[in-house]
């Protein structure tokens, strides 16, 4: 027997209250139609006895008091999935908008699954090769791992990611998919990606999950949801290699709070609720390998910086859940430099044991240490170059400063299509080291220097 | 009494009506049987907050009362076990369900079927009371000694022979003051939120030797302290905690990965088992407990993990046990107190955060110390809480308060983090009031002027930092030579001293003594070159000489079992510098 309520008792916002419910569950999925024969999807968010507040994902646009039929559907948001969702597009709710039918479910889940035992978990080691080498030699990506692009308006973060999607994806093989996930994400760009993976011919391997700049808001909350529910579905159930784009975060994070603000909640930092360093997490934590499949859930979200601020809280709280993060320089962005990532602040902390003997090369983490340390150095010369003067520093900042800028162009710089082997990387960082002295390696031993270092020994 | 669900939103139930129902008490909640606890009372309703995602709960199902406050079950089979929030056995569970943790899987906290070889410690007729051992029995690298329950006393009237029994099996007997019997068995039960009592605490006097440069000399750890590490994201707050974990001299180490990342529990539980507890001869695993209830397990749980693995620690210091917790981070369960405070609709003080997270901050801290027992046993549990500010600013609340009540404070810097100087702990911001506290036991153990050398390496940092401002405003060539070998020789520390690398086999773990002796060399050169400096020879000629360069390599070059090559690095300093002088005659 369905039950359908007759009419609303007070809209809000995205939230609609519903007196005199009888067996409503907490966070169950509810379906509303409209006299004119459309209809909504809504969830329940809060239960006060009969009383039920409930958050409808298409808005509340034309609702009234009286005009709608609201129906119990008994279980929470699911997504339909089978393998064949490979290759298809849906809307931020998870269903098809391509025009190619109906996925018939094999399985239906929870969209917000159960979290990973972490008994459970295989710690990511295996590295995967981007062909880039500020990101290969210095923050490299681990397969499983969820890596960030803290990004600003207007800078290249979403070249860098179909360059890493078309790049990591050739390494892989024939298991890999790819799970796109845009949340708020201009059409243009939805539009790029899209063009993208069609002509790096992995279009066949996308889903791709569209929740665009003009559509409902509050959709956005469960877009992010839906794509991990699939990509956790093709890694551990049919042990695919599959790397999430989520775009972008910080749309994401509006929409938790316009959400909380609508509840009543009370804020935290800058309007934000207070459990969205926990909402965060239940997306992030979603990465990972665990027992018993091959597959593995490696994560890139994209999140714009507003006022380019790394202390803002949507970039600030992904940093504590994330496994590091790549962050893009507007001043490097200025000066041409293709990708500008700005190395200090960026961060592998699955590098360390990914890298080395057995699965790159021996000297990375030493290479690694010494330039992270020396570019450094060079943030200081470059200052007290602005203090003084470029002809008034010492020679050893003016070496500093020369091998600064042969960094920034020959190893950070290099062309959206170009490919470098690890190898390569490596190499070319030591070139670049081998400018400076050798006392001014701190952080390499003799052997290495015996092996690599090609200046005076 | 009506104990049915009345309103649900997020972890908090409400259940509208009187019930009878305790403050503080478990609950089980809903048909799933979902772990709860009660938080507040009134006469129309009682709140509690739920310990599991409570996705499907409908208005109108029951709940259970279990009588008796959150509690952890204390016994042997805790040790290099792995629990979530609120002591449910994550290996257990995956073995019942998988890689995804389900919700109501509540095993035994302790495996019922273990058998453990115990000895009787007491006979028929011995009086005991509340922290008496009774019995013990091998655990890992320890011995288990099971205690009377604190609140317990009595005459003992039955005693098991010596033997193999499980965790539930009846062990002795005792009668107490109103002639009730109770049956003991190697386990029992004590709520998380009480402090265990103890006989008196003791003033602190021994450090916690960490084998880090940075930590052990200059800013020290007492045995029974507090430490706070804050830092932003990137500055190594975990690696610093794990690299505690693995070195310190404790002999329990409880670790707490509360709202923290998955991969960093899966990767200490990798890690501990491969390294040998230098003092055993076993793996470190075998002194270790991980509580993992990590960033997206229900926020309610996290709140208790820090109490669940308090009061494992405390229980283990009953027996006389050295016990360090690392609870990473607290700023997750500062978090997680204020989400709970918002959906009961509190009054919020700073940011948000409720206005009684001082003092619930306070009564954690205050939960650490070096005491005797009730059974007379001397123990400690030392805290070390690494605290996440948001934006990498020290002036929010929950640093500020935790500031307040540790006397230890290790500030980890951004900007030695990205020119990767680990441990990236300022030598500036930092502090430890232990230092006077533990000068006696440096003296008598390491060495008479380990103080003094720890002073002028604190000082020649201090002087280098003042130093540097004018370098930046003006370049160094300006500088005198003396003030250049300052900045020189606070390099050679900094570099050669206080950086120290994790990941390499020697200079991982060092002794006092090996610190003690690096200082006193690092010293030796600065004091001889100030003297040749005093005679006018240039400092260049002294740099040319790479004496400095030598003393960075320090760490590598002199491995941890033979500190005697110290004395060679004076030769080769006597020698280098001699060159120098002759020319100048």
């Amino acid at each position: 027997m369905i039950i359908e309520h007759l009419g609303l008792n007070q809209i809000n916002g995205s939230l609609i209250v519903l007196d005199g419910i009888k067996g409503a569950a907490f966070d169950e999925m509810v379906e509303l139609r409209l006299e004119n024969g459309s209809s909504r999807v809504g969830r329940i968010v809060q239960i006060d006895g009969e009383r039920v507040v409930i958050q409808v994902f298409e808005g509340t646009k034309g609702l009234s008091l009286v005009n709608t039929r609201t129906r119990l559907t008994g279980h929470p948001i699911e997504m339909n999935l089978s393998p064949e969702i490979v290759g298809r597009v849906f809307d931020g709710l998870g269903r098809p908008i391509d025009g190619l039918g109906e996925i018939y479910p094999l399985e239906t889940r929870d969209v917000n699954s159960s979290p990973i035992n972490p008994v459970s978990r295989i710690y990511p080691r295996n590295y995967i090769n981007t062909g880039i080498s500020s990101i290969d030699a210095l923050t490299t990506l681990i397969r499983g791992q969820k890596l960030p692009i803290f990004s600003g308006s207007g800078m290249k973060h979403n070249e860098l990611a179909v360059q890493l999607v078309r790049q990591a994806s050739i390494s892989d093989g024939e298991d890999f998919a790819i799970v796109f996930a845009a949340m708020g994400a201009k059409n243009d760009v939805a539009d790029y990606f899209r063009r993208s993976f069609e002509k790096a011919n992995v279009m066949h391997k996308v889903v791709m999950f569209l929740n665009l700049s003009n559509d409902p808001i509050v959709e956005r909350i469960i877009t992010p949801r839906c794509a991990l529910t699939a990509a956790e579905y093709l890694a551990f159930s049919h042990n695919m290699n599959v790397l999430v784009i989520l775009t972008d975060m910080t749309a994401y994070a509006e929409a938790v709070r316009e959400f909380s603000s609508s509840k009543g909640e009370i804020p935290a930092r800058k309007g934000f609720p207070g459990y969205l360093y926990s909402d965060l997490a239940s997306l992030y934590e979603r990465a990972g390998i665990v027992e018993g499949s091959n597959g593995s859930v490696t994560q890139i979200p994209i999140l714009t910086m507003p006022n380019d601020d790394i202390t803002h809280p949507v970039p600030d709280l992904t940093g504590y859940i994330t496994e590091g993060q790549i962050v893009l320089d507007r001043t490097l962005d200025t000066m041409g430099i293709y990708p500008p990532v700005s190395i200090l602040p960026s961060l592998s902390r699955l590098m360390k044991d990914g890298i080395g003997a057995g699965y790159t090369r021996e000297d990375h983490q030493i290479l690694a240490n010494q330039l992270f340390s020396s570019y450094a150095k060079v943030q200081d010369a470059k200052s007290l170059a602005s203090v003084i003067g470029e002809d008034e520093l010492s020679d050893a900042d003016k070496r500093l400063l020369k091998f600064g800028k042969d960094f920034e162009a020959r190893f950070i710089t290099q062309s959206p299509y170009e490919n470098r082997s690890i190898e390569e990387t490596l190499n070319l960082g030591w070139d670049l080291l081998s400018q400076l002295p050798r006392e001014d390696l701190d952080r390499v031993d003799d052997e290495t220097i015996q092996k690599y270092y090609k200046g005076n020994k | 009494m009506n104990n049915i669900i009345g309103g649900i939103n997020g972890p908090i139930v409400t259940i509208n009506g009187p019930t009878d129902l305790e403050m503080m008490e478990m609950v089980f909640v809903g048909n799933a049987r979902l772990v709860g606890e009660v938080i507040r009372i009134d006469n129309n309703s009682t709140v509690i907050q739920v310990y599991e995602e409570t996705s499907g709960l409908k208005p109108g199902e029951p709940i259970f009362p279990s009588g008796s406050p959150i509690s952890v079950t204390l016994g042997p089979g805790i040790l290099s076990n792995i629990f979530d929030g609120i002591e449910n056995p994550l290996t257990d569970i995956a073995k019942a369900s998988g890689s995804f943790i389900p919700r109501g899987l509540h095993p035994d906290s302790l495996d019922p079927k273990a058998e453990w070889d115990v000895t009787i410690k007491v006979k028929v007729g011995d009086f005991i009371s509340g922290g008496d051992i009774y019995a013990v029995t091998p655990e890992k690298a320890i011995e288990h000694r099971i205690m009377v329950p604190p609140e317990m006393s009595g005459e003992v009237i039955e005693v098991m022979p010596d033997g193999k029994y499980t965790v539930n099996d009846k062990i002795i007997v005792i009668r107490d003051g109103n002639g009730e019997s109770h049956e003991l068995t190697l386990c029992h039960k004590w709520p998380i939120r009480i402090p265990r009592p103890v006989s008196k605490r003791l003033p602190l006097s021994k450090p916690l030797v960490t084998g880090q440069r940075v930590i052990d000399t200059l800013f020290p750890i007492a045995k029974g302290g507090a430490a706070a590490i804050p830092g932003g994201f990137g500055t190594g707050k975990t690696m610093t905690q794990h690299q505690l974990a693995k070195w310190c001299d404790a002999d329990i180490i409880i670790y707490v990965g509360c709202g923290e990342r998955g991969n960093e529990m899966t990767q200490a539980l990798t890690e501990f088992g491969e390294i040998t507890d230098p003092k055993s001869g076993k793996p470190l695993t075998d002194r270790t407990v991980l509580i993992a209830n990590t960033s997206n397990m229900p926020v309610a749980a996290r709140e208790a993990s820090i109490y669940t693995g308090i009061t494992i620690a405390e229980y283990y210091r009953d027996m006389g046990y050295h016990a360090a917790m690392m609870a990473d981070s607290t700023s997750r369960w500062a978090e997680a107190l204020r989400e709970i405070s918002g959906r009961l609709e509190e009054m919020p003080a700073d940011e948000g955060f409720p206005a009684y997270l001082p003092s619930r901050l306070s009564e954690f801290y205050e939960r650490a110390g070096y005491v005797e027992s009730l059974n007379k046993n001397e123990g400690s549990i030392s805290v070390i809480g690494a605290v996440s500010p948001q934006g990498a600013d020290f002036s929010e609340p929950v640093t500020q308060n935790t500031k307040r009540f540790t006397r230890c404070f290790w500030a980890l810097d951004k900007s030695l983090a990205y020119a990767r100087h680990y441990p990236a702990i300022n030598w500036n911001d930092s502090y430890s009031e232990y230092v006077g506290d533990l000068a006696p036991w440096y003296a008598t153990n390491v060495g008479e002027d380990f103080m003094t050398c720890r002073g002028e390496i604190a000082s020649l940092l201090a002087e280098e930092t003042n130093l540097m401002e004018i370098v930046k405003l003006i370049g160094s060539d300006v500088l005198p030579d003396d003030q250049k070998l300052t900045i020189e020789i606070a390099r050679v520390i900094r570099v050669g001293f206080l950086q120290q690398n994790a990941f390499h086999a020697d200079d991982t773990f060092v002794s006092p003594e090996k610190q003690l002796k690096m200082m006193q060399v690092i010293l030796y050169l600065y004091h001889r070159c100030s003297e040749i400096i005093a005679t006018q020879v240039p400092i260049s000629q002294i740099i040319a000489l790479k004496l400095f360069d030598k003393l960075v390599q320090i760490k590598y070059d002199v491995p941890n079992n033979r500190l005697d090559m110290f004395d060679g690095y004076y030769t080769a300093i006597d020698e280098a510098l001699a060159s120098i002088t002759v020319q100048e005659a």
